[in-house]
């Protein structure tokens, strides 16, 4: 399922502004871009629970980067389309990529000594999850959540 | 960020003050398993009130600080966990399995006195 899934594409359904890159190389990174993502939820009018929720989906994504790919970046933008507001949140890596992203997408897996539940989690917790990934090509995810 | 970690008695009190990195949160670790042997410590306290989110690797490193400090004789109490923290966590399918938790410090250390009391700080 090869889906397109960078914030540009985006544009076609609605508009994104506010836009920020968050580069992903370091551990403290990751604390970086929820904390911006965590900001943009905010100006987006999200419940604080929602803010929370986007803040962690963030975290296991951008430490998905450093565990497997060392370095990335994190594009995160406001949506609005047609009165329905939220956000997008696109993380792009030149890694190794996913070689069984099924495998990878299941509760529990995990090659990098963790728990293997970040990836899943974050799927679970949004409302729109995409994953592409080719072997040698790095991997991109684009995640959405819109306020209810 | 480093946490300031508080003797009291024989309890430590780790009070997280800000969003920390993993390498803050590797070395918080290593220093609550070391000074539990220096201060001959028997309960330890993490309050994380200020913590942000607690993520995958959050979750994992305050497991294995709980799990270390009771094979050196501790017990640790986890404090302070905002209502959002704790349900986003929950939503994702986090959890800290086997690690005891109260709503803060006060009931932390309540927890401990309670645990002392029925001589279960040693035995096990």
């Amino acid at each position: 399922m090869a889906l397109q899934s960078s914030v540009e594409s985006q544009t076609k359904v609605g508009i994104v502004f506010d836009e920020t890159c968050v580069s992903i190389e370091r551990d403290m990174d990751i604390v970086t871009a929820r904390q911006k993502g965590r900001a943009l939820a905010v100006a987006t009018g999200f419940s604080s629970t929602d803010q929370t929720i986007i803040a962690l989906a963030i975290s296991e994504i951008a430490r998905n980067i450093i565990s497997y790919a060392q370095r990335g970046k994190i594009t995160l933008a406001r949506l609005d389309e047609g009165g329905r507001r939220g956000v997008v949140i696109v993380a792009r890596d030149d890694g190794p990529g996913i070689p069984d992203i099924e495998l990878a997408m299941r509760d529990g897996y995990s090659t990098a000594n963790s728990l293997g539940v970040g990836l899943p989690g974050a799927k679970r917790v949004m409302d729109d999850f995409e994953l592409v990934s080719a072997l040698g090509r790095g991997t991109t995810i684009t995640m959405k959540k819109w306020i209810r | 960020m480093s946490v300031p970690i508080l003797k009291q008695g024989d309890t430590l009190i780790a009070s997280i003050q800000a969003a920390l990195s993993d390498q803050d949160l590797v070395r918080l670790h290593d220093e609550i398993a070391d000074r539990i042997g220096r201060f001959r410590s028997r309960g330890v306290i993490i309050d994380v009130t200020a913590l942000d989110v607690l993520d995958s690797f959050a979750a994992r490193t305050l497991r294995s600080v709980a799990y270390t400090a009771r094979l050196r004789g501790a017990k640790t109490v986890i404090v302070g966990m905002q209502p959002d923290v704790a349900f986003a966590m929950v939503q994702l399918g986090l959890s800290l399995d086997g690690v005891t938790t109260a709503l803060d410090l006060e009931d932390g250390l309540a927890e401990l006195g309670r645990i002392a009391n029925q001589g279960g700080h040693r035995v096990r």
